[in-house]
């Protein structure tokens, strides 16, 4: 207990961040099932592929685990350039597996279970895929933003890469939350996940709006796949399934399908991580995540903020 | 393709029409020698007298792992996926923790029955290590009591929620299983598990390191648990998980207690779950935190729906191609000759059917799942309801 | 001829919806259908509108054959159709659901008017513009839904069952609306209604389905006064 308050700051920083990355995560996960009601565990996986993503463009201009630190502005630059790579990546991977692995079950109207299968066998042809890329190697991730606080008022303390972490996710929320509740295209993936058959009497392309839901999934965890790195500092073919089941978790705890409960899902499962790892030692961490998610559901069965894409009430 | 499709269907619709025409004692003969085909699997002699030439490739054999260890492996993998199939095929509550009670079962067995176990070692609970026949009921009564307990909350809540929950049992009991200083004894595990009991004639143990005949003791539990689920869903709780599965409200509303029964078909699934547990902990001799990954309860889901949610014989259809097809993929290499490595830019990839058999097996799912919607062998029910929806399909969609 | 519906059969399952119906509509006209409940009214706009898709038979829209074409861009085409059960978006404001009836249109610069045309059909729209589709009564919740289904300007519009659980005045009222839009915008109409009396007196012409099929057809007026609908559906004898 002491643990805890005595590292309160502490604790809330990491905690915050690590909860930004499974908040972008989880938007993966709430966009896809809002609209088809359907749990794409191969998202985890697009994650993964992005975590390379980033590390391949650090390479490409020649930083690898042991490189010295680049400059500050160097390093804003090549995150920034790695976001755009890895978000691309993951975009077109997560557009991939809709195309490939759920698009022709929809044409043939399958049960829900069926999607599950091939929701796994995805899972399976990725992260096989880039462990037979990578030899089943685990890449050490090149040195970018300086290490020592930033910034620290009393005992709160926040190094670059949290703030920078911090600062990348909330951007990234603010502008899926206009891109969905302002424009056209937002309109018509609300529309898709209220009620579909309608959807498409007002001339909404649905195969359009899935593809559109699942690229947008994809350049979220494209960011939170760099972001990842950079705090893990490591990576490998494997990497995505922790974190996929964490912003899982983090999606069904704010409330599935709901853009502002997945972000809330995340943040909370972060900080109570962090919180409860002080308390019952870090060899808990994974353990309280679920608790906290399983007892919740017992007493708020939809969530903290209730299923629902985008509700104008949110 | 269509042509060859249409043909294949006649011929299996063709053999099942002529099986079911079979006087009664002809369909038991059958049945039989099928299970007499069964127990002679692994025997390489088996093969010999086939005229198999042995030595070359087998197609049946898996040549880079010993046969039995693979049907064993596939026996729990069976018993597992028809537990499972209790939960999701017949209730329809979907259960992506299953492989937790599998742990309970298999770390029941290692505490109680291994000298090596912190009971004995350190808190002296027990005077001595139970025999392993002794354990086995206990491992099952616990997995059973876990079902319930876990059940108990979580089975009031909605499909999607209810797997995410379950998903986080089974990655809790992982996580208390790798603490060290624990009773489970984390990655260290636990060793020298006992073995079931029995003696050949010249005095030796039956059950040792030869993987047969613990094949031909999970092929038995599994011939007995057939008749045992057959039996019980053609009951009235069998009756009454189908009507929760269809629709939930309309069964409460005719007076089934859907909670009561949705709990019955978890706490089932959970024993035959923890027996398959302690089944391979008494093979395996070992069990440590890192055999309980949660790729496992998925691989399992995938073979019930794989094989054809609802329908036993699918159950098992299921877990055995689960297990057995990335086995066989590893000697694919030898079959077309292919090289295990590639250097491209200086650097060695391995690209040997071993090393990228999940690969392949990811890809067959999905192919699978897109012309078989239903499954491989489904519940022929099910199997109509689901061509219909076919039809209704969208325009173009 | 604006659509021409030749011959269609449509399955759920096993069970055949509809066995061959040939409808069509000129344009201009407002045309119903009327008949029981599970007659196949429904089944056919769905057929119509793409929702459904057909197991034979062939439809024509001005001259396009949208027999297999996607649901989403029939309306592109011009038919746009007002769900029944009304379908209105329950977490969008009455705003966006009516934006979301233009959601085709590429004339962005008309829509704000459209928009304020639908607001003066359908004054308590107005009231509500902000306020979310699900938390509308019955009778707000069917205007919306005609409204937004007017705002993608259709050629063609479908109208299933307007008049489905709305108090007397309303249902008075939501057909006069109707009559209105078919004189002043010219928009051709296709209803699907319970409530025959309405039905038959508004319509040009009016099609009877029984268990699938086309029993009767006629004028709006020959109908109103033919004996044995009178005895079925007008509830007097």
């Amino acid at each position: 207990m002491n643990e805890l308050i005595n590292g309160f700051p502490v604790l809330t920083v990491t905690g915050l961040t690590q909860g930004a990355i499974y908040a972008l995560v989880a938007l993966g996960y709430t966009l896809v099932y809002g609209v088809l009601r359907l749990i794409n565990f191969a998202h985890s996986d697009v994650f993964m592929i992005g975590t390379f993503g980033a590390i391949w463009t650090w390479s490409a201009f020649g930083f690898d685990a042991n490189s010295p630190r680049p400059s500050v502005g160097g390093a804003l630059g090549l995150i920034a350039l790695a976001i755009v790579v890895a978000a691309i990546l993951c975009g077109i991977f997560a557009m991939l597996v809709e195309v490939t692995a759920y698009r022709p079950l929809r044409a043939r109207n399958a049960p829900p279970l069926a999607f599950l299968i091939t929701a796994i066998g995805a899972s399976f042809v990725l992260s096989e895929g880039m462990a037979a890329f990578t030899n089943r190697r685990q890449f050490g991730v090149p040195a970018m933003l300086p290490t020592d606080p930033l910034f620290s008022i009393g005992s709160w303390q926040v190094t670059p890469l949290q703030l920078t972490t911090i600062a990348v996710a909330i951007l990234m929320m603010v502008a899926l939350d206009w891109f969905v509740q302002r424009t056209k295209f937002g309109r018509g993936i609300r529309a898709v996940a209220q009620d579909a058959n309608t959807a498409a009497l007002m001339g909404v392309n649905k195969n359009r709006v899935i593809l559109l839901v699942f690229l947008i999934g994809g350049l979220m965890a494209g960011v939170a796949a760099v972001l990842s790195d950079m705090k893990a500092a490591s990576t490998r073919f494997n990497v995505g399934f922790l974190i996929g089941l964490k912003a899982f978790a983090a999606a069904v705890l704010g409330g599935i399908g709901n853009l502002r409960g997945a972000a809330l899902g995340g943040i909370l499962l972060g900080l109570a991580e962090n919180y409860g790892s002080a308390v019952f030692g870090t060899n808990f961490r994974d353990f309280i995540g679920f608790l906290v998610l399983i007892l919740l559901l017992m007493f708020r069965p939809t969530g903290l903020l209730g299923e629902s894409l985008g509700r104008a009430r949110a | 393709m269509t042509d060859v499709r249409t043909r294949w269907r006649d011929f299996r619709h063709g053999v099942s029409a002529r099986f079911d025409r079979l006087p009664k004692a002809s369909k038991i003969g059958l049945i039989v020698v099928f299970i007499v085909f069964l127990y002679a699997l692994p025997n390489k002699g088996f093969y010999e007298y086939l005229g198999l030439p042995l030595g070359e490739y087998i197609p049946l054999y898996t040549t880079r792992n010993d046969m039995a260890t693979v049907l064993f492996q596939c026996g729990y993998y069976i018993l597992l996926a028809l537990g499972l199939n209790i939960v999701v095929g017949y209730a329809g509550l979907l259960d992506l923790g299953f492989f937790g009670f599998f742990a309970v079962g298999a770390y029941t067995v290692a505490t109680l029955t291994s000298p090596r176990s912190k009971i004995f070692t350190e808190y002296n609970w027990l005077e001595s290590p139970w025999p392993w026949l002794v354990a086995l009921p206990i491992a099952i009564a616990l997995s059973l009591l876990a079902g319930v307990i876990l059940g108990w909350p979580v089975l009031r809540l909605r499909g999607d929620y209810l797997a995410i929950v379950t998903l986080g049992f089974a990655e809790m009991i992982r996580i208390v299983a790798q603490q060290n200083d624990w009773i489970f004894n984390g990655d260290r595990g636990i060793s020298e598990i006992a073995h079931p009991p029995g003696k050949n004639a010249d005095g030796s143990p039956i059950f040792a390191f030869d993987a047969k005949p613990y094949y031909w003791l999970v092929l038995t539990v599994i011939i007995g648990m057939v008749f045992l689920i057959r039996n019980l869903v053609r009951s009235r709780v069998g009756r009454a998980w189908v009507a929760i599965r269809e629709d939930e409200d309309a069964a409460e509303l005719m007076g089934v207690p859907t909670y009561k029964f949705k709990i019955w078909a978890f706490a089932m699934g959970a024993g035959i779950g923890g027996f398959s547990g302690a089944l391979w902990a008494g093979q395996a001799n070992f069990v440590n935190a890192s055999t309980f990954r949660l790729e496992q309860s998925i691989l399992v889901l995938a073979a019930v729906l794989l094989g054809g949610a609802g329908n036993i014989g699918g159950a098992i259809l299921g877990g055995f191609l689960v297990i057995y097809v990335p086995e066989w993929l590893r000697s694919i290499g030898d079959v077309f000759g292919l090289p295990e490595n590639v250097r491209i830019a200086g650097e060695p990839y391995d690209i040997s059917a071993t090393n990228l058999r999940y690969l392949f097996f990811g890809i067959i799912l999905i192919v699978v799942m897109i012309f078989r919607p239903q499954g491989l062998w489904p519940n022929r029910r099910r199997a109509a309801e689901i061509k219909d929806r076919e039809k209704e399909a969208m325009v173009g969609a | 001829m604006l659509l021409e519906v030749d011959n269609i059969t449509l399955l759920y399952g096993r069970i055949q919806a509809l066995h061959g119906i040939t409808v069509h509509v000129n344009e201009g006209e407002i045309v119903a259908l009327i008949g029981a409940n599970g007659a196949g009214k429904t089944t056919t706009m769905r057929a119509v509108s793409g929702v459904r898709a057909i197991a034979s038979g062939r439809i024509r829209f001005n001259g396009v054959d949208i027999t297999r074409m996607r649901a989403d861009l029939r309306v592109i085409q011009g038919i746009c159709q007002s769900p029944e059960g009304r379908g209105v978006f329950p977490g969008m404001t009455v705003r966006e659901n009516l934006e979301m009836g233009a959601y085709t249109r590429k004339d962005t610069g008309n829509i704000a008017k459209d928009m304020d045309h639908v607001l003066d059909l359908f004054p308590r729209l107005r009231e509500r513009f902000k306020q979310a589709g699900g938390t509308l009564s019955g009778g707000e919740q069917q205007m919306l839904a005609v409204g937004r289904a007017l705002m993608s300007r259709p050629k063609l519009l479908l109208l299933d069952e307007p008049s489905m659980g709305l108090a007397p005045m309303l249902i008075q009222q939501i057909f006069e609306i109707i009559t209105e839009i078919n004189q002043r915008d010219g928009t051709t109409i296709l209803l699907v209604e319970q409530n025959a009396q309405q039905a038959l007196s508004r319509a040009h012409r009016a099609y009877v389905l029984e268990t699938g099929s086309i029993v009767k057809e006629g004028t709006g007026q020959e109908l109103l006064h033919d004996p044995a609908v009178k005895d079925a559906y007008l509830g007097v004898a």
